[in-house]
């Protein structure tokens, strides 16, 4: 049967004002449902008819999910609140600056005004294979395209590949996992509290999807404890174009100094992996010394070890290394105003 | 370092009109969204139409099953190849037949030659019901042997993207067929130095003593360079709506042209002209891939008439990728000698254009002409071949080969200046075209020439603009950062002759001016009527342009294309604005006596010099029409084209009707030119810069309207920098896909990526041969925008960083690291 693309099927629409009657239409519906949030990455899917859902899960209409509130230790941000929001709401931006400069950076204005928080940390792959369709692992299949000997492949993955060599985009979810967030999830046995890190899933796990969420599953919130509020932030994301791309690579740490010294450090890149990396020897390593550009060189290395190229992506080790060491051992600005 | 303000400049010191800004009859439209697109039209019982497109590179279909699709409810018809009309033979302006190339690209095929291509349209009462019966339809292919890349293809044992080849081949009088070429084993042997490989080209020229060239050189440079194949990404899609009445097709469609779009309706409909009516007040953008049209347009006024109900083809974005044209990629290599001055001594060139299976793109034969003429090489040659491939097909875009062969050129002076430690500004000053400056091969003994250029005024002008003497000066490096600066030479074809101007003075004064000019968002289609109320001195809140619908009686006019219009229409208008002039005089006689040179045109009258009687417009119109034949239109002038006499007869008897055909002289090919300067700032632990600052000074002769030059100027510069920025097309070789389908992998450069402080100039200088001055700016700066980017990051990066376009960080973070060019030197679609 012919193949068509570009312009998305029907489905039953459902717009649920409560979490409970969402909750219940997703219990109905079980695997048939596909929850909607802002739809910057849903309506790819739908419109390529890749994915076809009987019945859409639009959360829009869902008050609750919404909305930055100030908790007794931090903050907490609904998943349907849109990247926009996050990043001008003064208190993120004062406290948690990170995820204001990461979510910022997301993609361009127009879609950051739709995507939601709660999208962008749930977002599927972006691998070109993968996404126009093409039965690879990740699809159910047991090939990847993408990593063959002339695969194009110069966005994916340096790290941590199991078969699949995709890799997560999301630019909020390293912030996330730097300022130690936590994500709440509501499933159909009750709720979870999970630290970010463990909100992401790599493909030695399972290879066919990015995070813990299962078909009746719904993100509720992000809470973001005081622990880094105020920390010394650094993020960086690199892409081709200044706006509407993806990362080719992205930083994020929170440090906290005592004199010159590290005392703490959480840092965590993304589009290195399948999922947000958390650099964990990286922090061991540097916890306890000087906040120096020698420190950084050392952490930028200790970063990449065991990071494997594949044809088109070996600019991807020296970027990370610099990365890392940048947002430990700080830019060397030039001196020119430009 | 700001640069002066552009908007400082003034222009048309000695005219009224000519050189101001005004609001074109199109803005409020446009800017309030009350402009109506193609697909913005409804009208009543209108289907919707989807394409099946092909899942394989090259193939045939072997099994075809529309039933289960034709049984659904909605669907009311299927096209399919079999229902388009054989390809028509067309007949010229001059009356020569020029025969149907019966291998050339159909709206529609059964033996598809990339993925993507349209094989069948399903018209249904809604694009649900049409995409549903899509996925009904039960079909297969069988695979044939594909080639992506020109130099696969032209391997020994290469497979070929065609049944029958992988070039076109010319013959005398017959229309082009495709035919086989395959270079020898041993030409290959290059390729593993990274160099590109030369075997036996299609076609080749040369003029000058090539050997004395490079024996007197001081310098010989031998460089390979690679160019990205790019979507146009017009903004507005194929989309077209058709319906038939009374035997005439109607198509609403979005084209770069008017009136020339006709014809191309009329080849691939295989139908009279007269039966054909084009609306296109609006077109999103064109720049080169809609230029008479598309063929894609046929389809929705097939199934129209199969369906017999107006059909809408809606086109998607994915569809546009593989339908909507890209400039041809080139694989090239120049040799270049170079006096201890930084002349040119001999140029020797050779260009590989990846052409997509279809009709031959001109790039390849063009980027040799504009090198030689941008350059001026004492001694050239130049040799190129056009590869057909199984990717979608090419077509023109903004300086179709000269862009190419400007970005082939341009890293070799920046580097000869290095080697020769001369001034970039001086290398390309002293090589460039000056006054009549000849260009191309000779045919006949003689070497054609250019009616002007003032291209060393620009870098001149530029220089000081830019402050170029003193960012050279600036220390290059700081922190992780790393600065450079560029400047590039850049030029294109820009003007054409012999078209008609048409309007009317009507009997209330007002003035109707026939615009047979395609509205492809730069203007043209008013600013060159600007003209005609120059020379009558009649207010332009007084003059209404109509535009936009071959049914409103329009005069024969260039194609929207090849940057000709500003140049070829302002001297139509000039033309029939001096006939209006001469009636309204003759006219004046014949009511109050004397001789036609005893009355003026001015402040809207006909008046007798010196004072006396007059006569306004408006009674001079009620005059022409009580005299008739050639005042009100009964008689067209004899020389004008029969297009427009078909329009001036139906105007006849509404006013004073004024038409002439441009017979001005005109000595050479008109070209514009643009010397661009661009600043970068490159960061070395990441690979990633920043474009900080651009200008461009355009010498475009007289400066008609500037706010829409600097809407050419800039905005075809930043063109340009998108090849040197990122846009490129990425396939994969295996399986023959395109993988960068989706608008944003294909990476247009956004404003966010130029500098928000770019700066524009006009020399204004007006050119000798065209009685206003003007010439075409669309496309001479295109090349610039990429070459000055390009120049700009190997003086920050030297020399040893980049050998192809598109330049990302991965490149040069790499390449820094190994501390030699680490990109793929070759291969096409990396
Ligand atoms: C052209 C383009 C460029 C982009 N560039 C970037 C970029 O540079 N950086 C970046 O980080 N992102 C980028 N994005 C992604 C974008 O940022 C979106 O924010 C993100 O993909 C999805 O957010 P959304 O709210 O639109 O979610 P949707 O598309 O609606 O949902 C995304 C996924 O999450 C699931 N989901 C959403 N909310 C919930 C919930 N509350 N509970 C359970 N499941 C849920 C959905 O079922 C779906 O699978 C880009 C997107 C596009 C189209």
């Amino acid at each position: 049967m012919a193949v068509i693309r570009d312009i998305m099927p029907a489905f039953q629409l459902l717009q649920p004002g409560t979490v409970a009657d969402a909750q219940k239409l997703l219990a109905q519906h079980d695997a048939d449902a596909w929850i909607m949030a802002g739809g910057m990455d849903s309506f790819d899917w739908l419109k390529d008819r890749i994915k076809r859902p009987k019945v859409l899960v639009d959360l829009s209409g869902i008050e609750e999910l919404r909305g930055i509130r100030a908790t007794a230790d931090g903050v907490e941000i609904g998943a349907m609140t849109r990247l926009s929001e996050v990043v001008g709401h003064p208190l993120i931006k004062e406290k948690y600056g990170l995820l204001a400069q990461a979510a910022e950076l997301v993609a361009s204005p127009q879609i950051r005004n739709q995507g939601t928080l709660g999208g962008n940390v749930s977002q599927d792959a972006r691998c070109w294979y993968y996404r126009a369709g093409w039965p690879c692992y990740r699809a159910g299949g047991n090939i990847c395209y993408a990593d063959t000997p002339v695969g194009r492949n110069r966005e994916h993955a340096i790290l941590h590949a199991e078969r699949c060599v995709a890799v997560n985009p999301s630019d909020t979810a390293p912030a996330l996992i730097a300022l130690d967030a936590k994500f709440v999830v509501q499933t159909p046995k009750g709720r979870q509290v999970m630290d970010a890190e463990h909100y992401f899933v790599g493909p030695e796990i399972d290879i066919t999807r990015m995070n813990i969420l299962r078909p009746g599953f719904l993100l509720m919130a992000i809470q973001i404890p005081s622990t880094w509020a105020g920390a010394q932030f650094y993020f960086e994301k690199m892409r081709d174009r200044n706006v509407w791309d993806f990362p080719l690579l992205n930083v994020a740490s929170a440090m906290k100094l005592s004199r010159s010294n590290i005392q703490d450090i959480r840092i965590a890149v993304n589009a290195a992996a399948a999922r947000p990396l958390r650099l964990k020897a990286v922090e061991d390593a540097v916890r306890g010394r000087e906040c120096s550009p020698a420190t950084g060189e050392a952490a930028g290395k200790l970063a990449v070890q065991g990071a494997v190229p594949l044809q088109f992506n070996a600019y991807k080790i020296p970027l990370m290394r610099n990365l890392v060491k940048r947002a430990i051992g700080g830019v060397q600005e030039a001196a020119w105003a430009s | 370092m700001p640069s002066p303000k552009s908007e400082m400049q003034k222009f048309g010191a000695k005219y009224k009109l000519i050189g101001k800004d005004y609001p074109t009859p199109d803005l409020y439209a446009k800017v309030t969204g009350k402009s109506k697109y193609a697909e913005d039209f409804r009208v009543d019982g209108m289907l919707f139409c989807k394409l099946l497109l092909s899942p394989v590179p090259h193939g045939r279909v072997k099994h075809l099953d529309l039933s289960k699709a034709l049984a659904m409810p909605g669907v009311k018809a299927i096209l399919t190849q079999d229902d388009l009309p054989a390809p028509a033979d067309s007949v010229t302006d001059l009356g020569v037949t020029i025969k149907a190339n019966t291998q050339g690209e159909k709206a529609l095929t059964m033996e598809p030659l990339y993925q993507g291509e349209p094989i069948l349209a399903v018209a249904a009462v809604d694009e649900w019901t049409a995409a549903e019966a899509i996925e009904k339809i039960d079909i297969e292919f069988e695979h044939l042997p594909f080639a992506l890349d020109p130099l696969e293809t032209l391997r020994p044992r290469g497979p070929n993207p065609r049944v029958e080849g992988n070039v076109w081949v010319e013959e005398e009088n017959s229309p082009p067929r495709v035919g086989v070429l395959k270079w020898k084993e041993e030409d290959f042997a290059p390729a593993k130095y990274g160099q590109l490989p030369m075997g036996k080209p299609q076609e080749e020229w040369s003029y000058g003593d090539l050997d004395a060239g490079f024996k007197n050189a001081a310098l010989v440079l031998d460089e390979t360079f690679v160019t990205p194949d790019t979507s146009h990404q017009t903004l507005e899609p194929r989309t077209a709506l058709a319906y038939w009445q009374n035997g005439k097709v109607f198509l609403h469609m979005g084209t770069q042209s008017t009136v020339q779009t006709l014809a191309g309706l009329g080849r691939w409909l295989n139908m009279d002209r007269s039966q054909i009516v084009l609306i296109s007040e609006y077109t999103g953008g064109g720049f080169g891939s809609k230029a008479t049209g598309y063929i894609f347009a046929i389809i929705p006024a097939l199934l129209a008439k199969k369906a017999n109900a107006p059909v809408m083809m809606r086109i998607s974005r994915e569809e546009e990728h593989f339908i909507g044209r890209a400039r041809p990629g080139f694989q090239g290599r120049i040799k270049a000698g170079f006096a201890k001055d930084g002349r040119i001594t001999a140029v020797d060139m050779y260009a590989i254009g990846n052409n997509g299976p279809y009709d031959e793109a001109g790039d390849v034969g063009a980027s040799g002409e504009i090198v030689s003429l941008l350059y001026q090489p004492p001694a050239m040659r130049w040799r190129g071949v056009t590869v057909l491939t199984n990717t979608p097909p090419r077509g023109p875009q903004s300086a179709p080969g000269g862009m190419q062969g400007i970005v082939m050129m341009e890293p070799i002076l920046a580097k000869a200046a290095r080697q020769l430690s001369l001034d970039h500004v001086a290398i390309h000053r002293i090589n460039s075209p000056e006054g009549k400056a000849e260009w191309g091969p000779a045919s006949n003994g003689k070497r054609a020439h250019a009616t002007s250029a003032f291209l060393k005024e620009a870098f001149d002008r530029g220089a000081e603009q830019f402050r170029w003497k003193e960012r050279v000066a600036q220390p290059k490096r700081s922190g992780s950062k790393v600065r450079g600066v560029g400047v590039s030479s850049s030029c294109f074809f820009a003007g054409s002759v012999g078209y008609d101007g048409l309007f009317v003075i009507r009997p209330d004064g007002r003035i109707a001016i026939q615009s047979g000019i395609g509205n492809l968002g730069t203007e043209s289609l008013s600013d060159v009527h600007r003209v005609v109320a120059e020379v009558l001195g009649v207010p332009w809140e007084k003059c209404d342009v109509i535009w936009g619908n071959t049914s409103k009686n329009l005069p024969w006019t260039c194609v929207s294309g090849g940057s000709q219009t500003t140049h070829a229409m302002t001297r139509a208008a000039h033309a029939a604005a001096m006939d209006g002039k001469q009636k309204l005089q003759e006219i004046a006689a014949k009511t109050f006596g004397g001789t036609p040179e005893q009355y003026e045109v001015g402040n809207e009258k006909v008046f007798r010099k010196g004072g006396g009687r007059s006569l306004t417009l408006a009674q001079a119109a009620q005059r022409a029409i009580q005299l008739g034949g050639k005042y009100d239109g009964h008689e067209p002038p004899p020389d004008v084209n029969k297009y427009t006499k078909t329009s001036i007869a139906a105007l006849a008897g509404q006013g004073l009707v004024a038409a002439a055909k441009d017979k001005y002289p005109h000595d050479g090919q008109s070209f514009s030119y643009v010397a661009s300067f661009a600043e970068v700032e490159v960061d070395l632990e990441t690979g990633k810069y920043f474009l900080t600052d651009y200008l461009a000074v355009a010498d475009v002769g007289t400066v008609i309207h500037p706010k829409a030059l600097s809407g050419q100027v800039l905005g075809r510069s930043i063109l340009g920098m998108g090849h040197a920025m990122g846009q490129k097309w990425v396939f994969d070789p295996q399986y023959g896909h395109t993988i960068s389908r989706r608008f944003y992998h294909t990476k247009p450069p956004t404003i966010l990526d130029v500098p928000t402080g770019m700066q524009w100039a006009a020399l204004d200088i007006p050119d000798p041969e065209t009685p206003v001055g003007a010439r075409g700016i669309g496309e001479p700066p295109v090349g610039g925008g990429c070459g000055a980017v390009l120049n700009a990051l190997s003086d920050a990066l030297g020399d040893e960083v980049f050998r192809r376009a598109p330049v990302n960080l991965d490149t040069i973070l790499t390449s820094l690291e190994a501390g030699r060019p680490m990109q793929e030197p070759l291969t096409a679609f990396i």
